[in-house]
C-alpha cells in the first residue's frame, strides 16, 4: 500500500494547501444538509404520538452527542499519530479538535436538558448518559487545561497527546460504570431510541442532521488546524509564499 | 578523576533498592505523609457537621463520605509523589538510568501509596464507625478502600507526571486526575455502602480488581511517557 498520501499531510505547506482546498466542500454540503435536515425535521416531519412536538430537538441533541465523541475519537487518533510518528500537524489537528468537542458536548448537555425540563418533569436527571456526557465535558477541559498550563508547544503537544490516549481507554469504562451506577438507583429513562423504531420520516431528517453535524465538524476542524499550523509555523518562508500568491 | 565503574543492577533489585529510598525518605519526614490523612479525618468530620449528625443518615451517607474524602486526599498528596524528585534531578537520573522508567515509577508509586494510602484504610474503620457503620462491616470497608487506594495512586502518577515542574499544577492535576477516578469512585463507594448495609459485595469488589489490575499494567506506562515529556 502506497502512504506517500499520508506523509505528505505531514508537511505543514501540504496539509495548509489541501485543508483550504477542502474546507468550502464541507462547509457548503454541511450548510446544505443541515437546511434539508431542519426543513425536514422541523417542517415535514410529523409530531410524536408521545412527546408531541417537544421531541424536534433530537435533530439537534443526537448529532450534537454523536460529534463530542466523535471529536475525542478524532482528538486521541490525530495525537496518537503525532505522539507515535512525531508530525506536527496531527498534534496542531488534535489541539484544534478539543474545543470545537467541548463545545458540542456542552450543546448536547444543554440540549439534553431543555429535553428533559418538558419530558422528565426536570433540566437535569442523573441519567447515565448525561452524566457520563458530563465527564466527557470535563475531559475535555482537562485536556485543554493541560495544554494551556505548558508554554512550550512540542511538551504541551506531547503531554496533551498521553492525557488524551488514556482518556481514550478510561472513556468506556466511564461510560460503563456510570450506566452499572444507575440502573442500580432507578430505571428512569423515558426514551429508548434504540429499541423505538422511528419512522422514516423522522429517521432522515436525523441522518441528515448528522451528516451535517459531521461536515461541519471537518470544516470547523479544518479551518482551526490551518490556524493552528499557521501560528506554529510562523517564521517559516513557506507562509509568505502561500499568502502571498493571494495579495 | 577516574569514575567507579557503572556495574549493572537487575530491574528487580533496582526497584527495590528505590522502595528502599523512597521509604526512609518519606519516614524521615513524616508530617509530608501525614498530611492527607488528617486531611481524610477532617474532611469526614465535616460532613456530620455540614449535614444531619443522626446515626441513621449518616449510615447512608457513609460511602460516599468515605470514598469522596479518600479521593481528594490521595489527590492532596499526589503532588508530593514526584516533586521532591524532579525538582532535585533524581527522577532524571532515573529516566536515564538504563532500566525500565515505568517500572521505577511503579516502585516508587508504590511507596507512596504505602506513605499516603495506607494510613487512609488504616484510619477507614474508625472513620466508618464514627459514620455509622457496623462492626462486621469493617472488613468489606477495609477491602475496598485497600483495592481503591491503589488505583488511585496508579491513577494520579499519570497526572502528577503529566503536571510535574507546571506552574499552576495542582488544581490542574484535579482537573485530569477526577474525571479518570470517576469508576474507582463508583465501584469503590457501591462496595463501600454493600458492606455498610451487611450484603455481599462481591460483585464491585470483581469490578474494582479489574480496574486496578488495569491500571497496575498501563498506568505505570503512561506515567513513564509523561515524566519523560515533562523531563524534556
Amino acid at each position: 500500500m502506497n502512504w506517500i498520501w499520508f506523509h505528505r499531510l505531514g508537511s505543514p505547506p501540504h496539509f495548509f494547501r489541501i485543508a483550504g482546498k477542502m474546507v468550502p466542500w464541507f462547509a457548503w454540503l454541511a450548510g446544505i444538509a443541515a437546511v434539508t435536515g431542519l426543513v425536514g425535521g422541523l417542517g415535514l416531519a410529523p409530531p410524536d404520538y408521545q412527546q408531541g412536538e417537544g421531541y424536534r430537538i433530537i435533530f439537534v441533541h443526537v448529532p450534537a452527542a454523536v460529534l463530542s465523541t466523535l471529536a475525542y475519537a478524532v482528538m486521541a487518533s490525530a495525537a496518537g499519530v503525532g505522539l507515535i510518528w512525531r508530525m506536527n500537524v496531527a498534534h496542531a489537528v488534535a489541539a484544534s479538535c478539543a474545543a470545537v468537542g467541548a463545545w458540542f458536548t456542552l450543546v448536547a448537555l444543554a440540549t439534553g436538558s431543555l429535553w428533559g425540563r418538558p419530558m422528565w418533569g426536570t433540566y437535569w436527571e442523573w441519567d447515565p448518559r448525561l452524566t457520563s456526557e458530563l465527564v466527557l465535558l470535563f475531559l475535555y477541559l482537562g485536556y485543554m487545561g493541560l495544554r494551556g498550563a505548558i508554554d512550550d508547544t512540542a511538551r504541551a503537544d506531547r503531554a496533551s497527546a498521553v492525557l488524551a490516549l488514556v482518556g481514550v481507554i478510561n472513556l468506556p469504562i466511564i461510560h460503563y460504570s456510570v450506566d452499572w451506577w444507575n440502573s442500580l438507583h432507578q430505571g428512569h429513562t423515558l426514551l429508548k431510541f434504540g429499541k423505538a423504531s422511528m419512522p422514516p420520516s423522522m429517521l432522515v431528517p436525523l441522518l441528515l442532521m448528522m451528516l451535517a453535524f459531521t461536515l461541519y465538524f471537518a470544516a470547523i476542524l479544518l479551518v482551526r488546524a490551518r490556524g493552528e499550523v499557521l501560528r506554529r509555523e510562523r517564521n517559516a518562508r513557506w507562509i509568505s509564499e502561500a499568502i502571498g500568491e493571494r495579495p | 578523576m577516574t569514575a567507579p565503574t557503572p556495574t549493572a543492577v537487575s530491574p528487580g533489585r533496582a526497584g527495590w533498592l528505590l522502595v528502599l529510598r523512597d521509604l526512609r525518605l518519606g519516614l524521615r519526614r513524616p508530617g509530608e505523609w501525614l498530611q492527607p490523612l488528617v486531611f481524610f479525618l477532617v474532611v469526614t468530620t465535616l460532613f456530620p457537621l455540614a449535614t444531619d449528625p443522626q446515626m441513621s443518615r449518616l449510615r447512608d451517607m457513609a460511602p460516599g463520605a468515605l470514598w469522596v474524602a479518600a479521593l481528594l486526599s490521595s489527590l492532596l498528596a499526589l503532588e508530593l509523589l514526584f516533586r521532591e524528585d524532579g525538582q532535585d534531578g533524581s527522577l532524571e537520573q532515573l529516566a536515564v538510568s538504563g532500566l525500565p522508567l515505568s517500572w521505577l515509577l511503579l516502585a516508587k508509586t508504590c511507596v507512596h501509596w504505602l506513605l499516603t494510602g495506607l494510613p487512609l484504610v488504616l484510619a477507614a474503620p474508625i472513620v466508618a464507625t464514627a459514620l455509622g457503620a457496623p462492626y462486621a462491616a469493617i472488613p468489606g470497608v477495609l477491602a475496598a478502600l485497600l483495592l481503591g487506594s491503589v488505583t488511585l495512586s496508579l491513577i494520579g502518577a499519570v497526572g502528577a507526571g503529566l503536571t510535574l515542574g507546571l506552574r499552576r499544577g495542582g488544581v490542574l492535576l484535579a482537573l485530569l486526575v477526577l474525571p479518570l477516578a470517576v469508576p474507582v469512585l463508583i465501584f469503590g463507594a457501591r462496595a463501600t455502602a454493600l458492606a455498610i448495609a451487611l450484603e455481599p459485595m462481591a460483585a464491585p469488589m470483581y469490578l474494582l480488581g479489574a480496574i486496578a489490575v488495569l491500571s497496575a499494567t498501563l498506568a505505570p506506562l503512561a506515567a513513564a511517557a509523561a515524566v519523560r515529556i515533562s523531563l524534556e
